[in-house]
């Protein structure tokens, strides 16, 4: 997910630094973001967007796949499913079916450490969405008459997401084998043997643990002001009761990682080989001052857009790649992923690539970065965060992903700002300290296997 | 530049249908028609309360201008305006794009060329020159052609693996024997080696012109200024394009199902047929018509019977889709392959129930309820305004269409849904089924 955010008083600073010589026009620009909590302990987020009459209305629970119980794996996101099949209250289907006739639209969504709920409506129908959030946040009822076909619906979104994908399966393996302790390991949809046998019981289990106000962070993005939405929350999700105990999410954590593991995964199906690796890494959360924003400037420098090292050094430069990139998952609560992926031209290895991949990193390691690429990455990340603005489904997300993973909102407000003072020697440590394969997996997908007697190892 | 997964068939088909019935709420949006000092028309919502620009721009004449023989030219001359033009090579170009975090894109679609700028209103200078650049002196230097060319086969090479793609391609060169549209927009391994630089010159002389231009704007701008931006960008574009005619078609084997034999866990069923055009009478009630079989809500026909029902995908959708020179009604679904015979039936046996009984008076009720509530919803940013001010010029519907659309869809009776179901779904539609089939009697694999 994402760890970006919204352009705020301070942003405006780093921004006239950054971008616009001595003129920045937007200082005042920014939303102003608001943030209080009701008295049952939900926490509420309310990011002002007046161009149009429409408000995206979230409901995102600190709790995800990473919280789940041994054996149990898929739960968090069945119960999402199963959250749309009703309460005593409103029988299933009652909510969708009220909310496509006001022209409204839904969603909701599973992540290691979050899950949330989304409705997209005009203005006027905020106060009703609230109520029917607030109503299943603890009225669920489930019958295995509903249970049942969604758990295969599940099964089915496995299949599409997973099942049919060489490279996903591969993702999944690589991910599996990172993680030596650490529930991030398993997959957020489940491993399949797992999800065949969730029950309602189990749903309801996790439900009555996880749902509840005081692990709830409610965001409205779009045409309203905080003082509405804080008497129609106060109305709706304040008159419910806490109703279970919210302790401090410890998961096991990852012991020192010091081997290097690759993982190999082979399917007819696969018709040019790739690789990708992720390594072990600190995330926005857990990281020392700093060192999160550095490692997202290296991921922008290394790997994103045509002007990266890899894609200018292995696709123009010395053409070996036909795609390759970098990615950092900044958003979790723990030890987070880096991860680098290439596809080879058709003449070059996979091994000739991943050895090139690997001088990249060496020699940004050793030699750091020029102030042409640190400038540049810059500018990108602050401009993403001055266009997340144009969306108030963006914002919402970004809020409501931060305030689960362990950040505040003075967090993500001074972010811009912390970018930009993230220098040359930090993205070289970066790189030299978290970029060592001793703390990673490589993955490789390929069509076959080699057969036993070329093994070498 | 290209990415890493391209997309079309399917994929593509379902999103341009959704971009296209989405438009607008009227709340906020005044649209200005601006005409350039140089006689260039754009329509702009003025918006100043963010500080950014965004432009999205159509050239009719897409993948159905590539040369007889030759699919793949107009993706891969898309993909390669932004890689190198005027003075400055791939490598500046790119650098310099990124410096001013100016957002730049170009596709080719079957019948249009789109192209999207988004830029900081502090840049806009910056932005609109290299758009300029890209539009009217791209290069198409050796290294980027080559670069690009090498990413087509690659993922021409994973499309002949993978369901969705076989299924998609075996559903286009079955329906459309012998038209444009029977070709992959981006092209096959056969003819993306043979494709020169002067086909991509070729398509980009004859297709990028004033003519057949359509623009888009929102943000921070107004009237005036955008007129001066008009001519800089666009001036220098010829006056006339030269577009070969596309013959009109309608899908052929309707009525036909065609399996094809993957060894995958997940069978992927695709279907289509005959649809209606976007400017028939007949359109509005059949988008209420599909709506309520496959449209996109938890609360569609299809979405009850396969999914809600019995658990038989997780996906499950229908769509119109009005091309220029054949308007149609697509659909498909994913499914385990013990039941894919299952879901076809019940797809058949939806698609015919609704065609001969028509949907009912609350059904109709609620989908126009929904499609009227849910119209603003596609106009809470600057680039999908910028998107539907484009697509509006793009199907000719007026500038007041915003105003007028929900009172078209609250004008429709259920007389007209019910003889619209029978136009719309009696004609039969196309299935293909890849997977592990469950016929003996399968089509050969293809890609």
């Amino acid at each position: 997910m994402i760890c970006r955010r919204t352009v705020l008083a301070c942003y405006a600073a780093a921004a006239a630094f950054l971008l616009f010589g001595a003129t920045p026009n937007f200082a005042a620009t920014g939303p102003d973001v608001s943030h209080f909590k009701l008295a049952n302990g939900m926490e509420v987020v309310v990011i002002p967007d007046r161009r149009t009459p429409v408000v995206t209305h979230m409901v995102w629970y600190r709790v995800g796949s990473a919280d789940e119980p041994p054996g149990k794996s898929g739960i968090a996101h069945f119960l999402e499913h199963l959250m749309f099949k009703g309460t005593e209250k409103n029988p299933a289907g009652r909510f969708s079916k009220v909310l496509a006739t006001m022209g409204g639209q839904e969603n909701a969504f599973t992540s290691s450490d979050y899950t949330g709920y989304f409705q997209r409506v005009t203005r006027d129908r905020l106060k009703m969405v609230m109520e029917f959030e607030a109503d299943r946040m603890t009225g669920l009822t489930l019958t295995d008459e509903a249970v049942l076909p969604e758990r295969n619906v599940v099964l089915e979104e496995q299949n599409s997401r997973v099942a049919n994908s060489p490279a996903a399966k591969l993702g999944e393996e690589v991910q599996a084998a990172l993680y030596l302790n650490h529930p991030y390991g398993r997959p957020v949809i489940g491993w399949r043997h797992e999800i065949e046998k969730l029950d309602r019981k189990d749903a309801i289990d996790f439900y009555n643990r996880w749902y509840t106000p005081n692990n709830a962070i409610l965001v409205v993005a779009g045409d309203v002001t905080a003082d509405e939405v804080k008497a129609l929350a106060e109305e709706t999700y304040g008159k419910i009761a806490p109703r279970a105990e919210i302790k401090p999410r410890v998961r096991p954590q990852e012991p020192e990682q010091r081997s290097i593991r690759t993982v190999s995964f082979a399917d007819p199906r696969v018709t040019q080989p790739s690789l990708q690796r992720s390594y072990l890494v600190p995330s926005a959360a857990n990281a020392k001052a700093g060192e999160s924003e550095a490692l997202e400037v290296l991921s922008q420098i290394l790997g994103s857009g045509t002007n990266s090292r890899f894609y200018s050094k292995l696709v123009i430069e010395k053409p070996m790649a036909t795609s390759i990139g970098a990615w950092y998952q900044g958003t979790a609560l723990d030890h987070t992923r880096f991860g680098i992926y290439g596809t080879p031209r058709s003449q070059v290895t996979l091994k000739d690539l991943e050895e090139a991949m690997d001088a990249v990193i060496a020699e940004i390691a050793e030699n750091g970065v020029t102030n042409d690429e640190l400038e540049r990455a810059k500018i990108k990340l602050v401009a993403d965060v001055v266009y997340a603005q144009d969306s108030q489904a963006t914002m919402a997300r970004w809020y409501g992903g931060a305030l689960t993973t362990g950040l505040t909102v003075e967090h993500l407000k001074t972010w811009p700002d912390r970018v930009q003072k993230v220098t040359a020697e930090q993205v070289r440590d970066a790189a030299k300290t978290w970029l060592d394969k001793r703390r990673s997996v490589t993955g490789y997908l390929v069509k076959e296997h080699p057969k036993p007697q070329e093994r070498r190892s | 530049m290209i990415f890493n997964r391209v997309s079309y068939g399917f994929a593509a088909a379902a999103a341009g249908a959704f971009l296209f019935f989405a438009p607008a709420a009227q709340a906020m949006t005044k649209i200005e028609r601006v005409v350039s000092p140089g006689g260039i028309e754009a329509w702009l919502v003025r918006e100043p309360s963010v500080p950014l620009i965004a432009m999205e721009f159509s050239f009719k004449g897409g993948a159905n201008q590539d040369p007889v023989g030759k699919p793949g030219v107009a993706y891969m001359a898309a993909a390669s305006l932004d890689e190198g033009a005027g003075d400055l090579d791939a490598k500046a170009f790119q650098a310099r794009a990124e410096s001013n975090a100016v957002e730049l894109s170009f596709r080719a679609s079957r019948d249009e060329v789109r192209g999207s700028l988004k830029v900081l209103s502090d840049r806009k200078a910056e932005g609109f020159d290299l758009l300029r650049l890209a539009l009217t002196k791209p290069r198409f230097d050796q290294e980027p052609v080559e670069r690009i060319r090498a990413q087509m086969l690659t993922a021409l090479k994973r499309e002949t693996t993978s369901p969705n793609e076989i299924g998609s391609r075996l559903w286009w060169r079955t329906a459309f024997p012998n038209h444009p549209y029977s070709l992959p927009t981006n092209g096959t391994l056969e003819s993306v080696p043979t494709i020169v630089r002067d086909d991509l010159t070729g398509f980009v002389s004859r297709t990028l012109a004033r003519d057949n231009l359509k623009v888009g704007v929102v943000g921070d701008i107004d009237a005036k200024t955008l007129g001066t931006v008009l001519d800089q960008v666009f001036g220098a574009l010829p006056a006339k394009s030269d577009l070969r005619a596309v013959p009109q078609a309608r899908p052929e084997a309707v009525g036909k199902r065609l399996e094809v034999q993957l060894d995958v866990p997940q069978t992927v069923v695709a279907f289509g047929g005959s649809g209606i055009p976007r400017k028939d009478p007949d359109f509005i009630p059949a988008f209420i018509v599909n709506h309520i079989l496959g449209g996109g809500s938890f609360s569609s026909r299809l979405y009850n019977e396969v999914r809600e029902k019995r658990g038989l995908a997780y996906s499950v959708y229908s769509y119109l889709l009005p091309l220029d020179a054949a308007a149609l009604f697509m659909g498909g679904t994913q499914t385990r392959a013990d039941k894919a015979n299952e879901a076809v039936g019940l797809i058949e046996e939806e698609i015919k129930r609704l065609a001969e009984n028509g949907p009912t008076e609350d059904e109709l009720e609620k989908s126009k309820s929904y499609l009227k509530g849910s119209y603003a919803l596609n106009f809470d940013t600057s680039t999908k305004i910028a998107g539907q001010l484009v697509q509006l010029q793009v199907d000719d519907l007026g500038i007041d269409y915003w105003e007028r659309r929900n009172g078209l869809i609250e004008a429709v009776t259920l007389d007209d849904v019910k003889r619209v179901a029978r136009r719309l779904l009696n004609g039969g539609v196309l299935f293909t089924v890849v997977g592990r089939t469950q016929t003996a009697a399968s089509a050969k694999q293809g890609g």
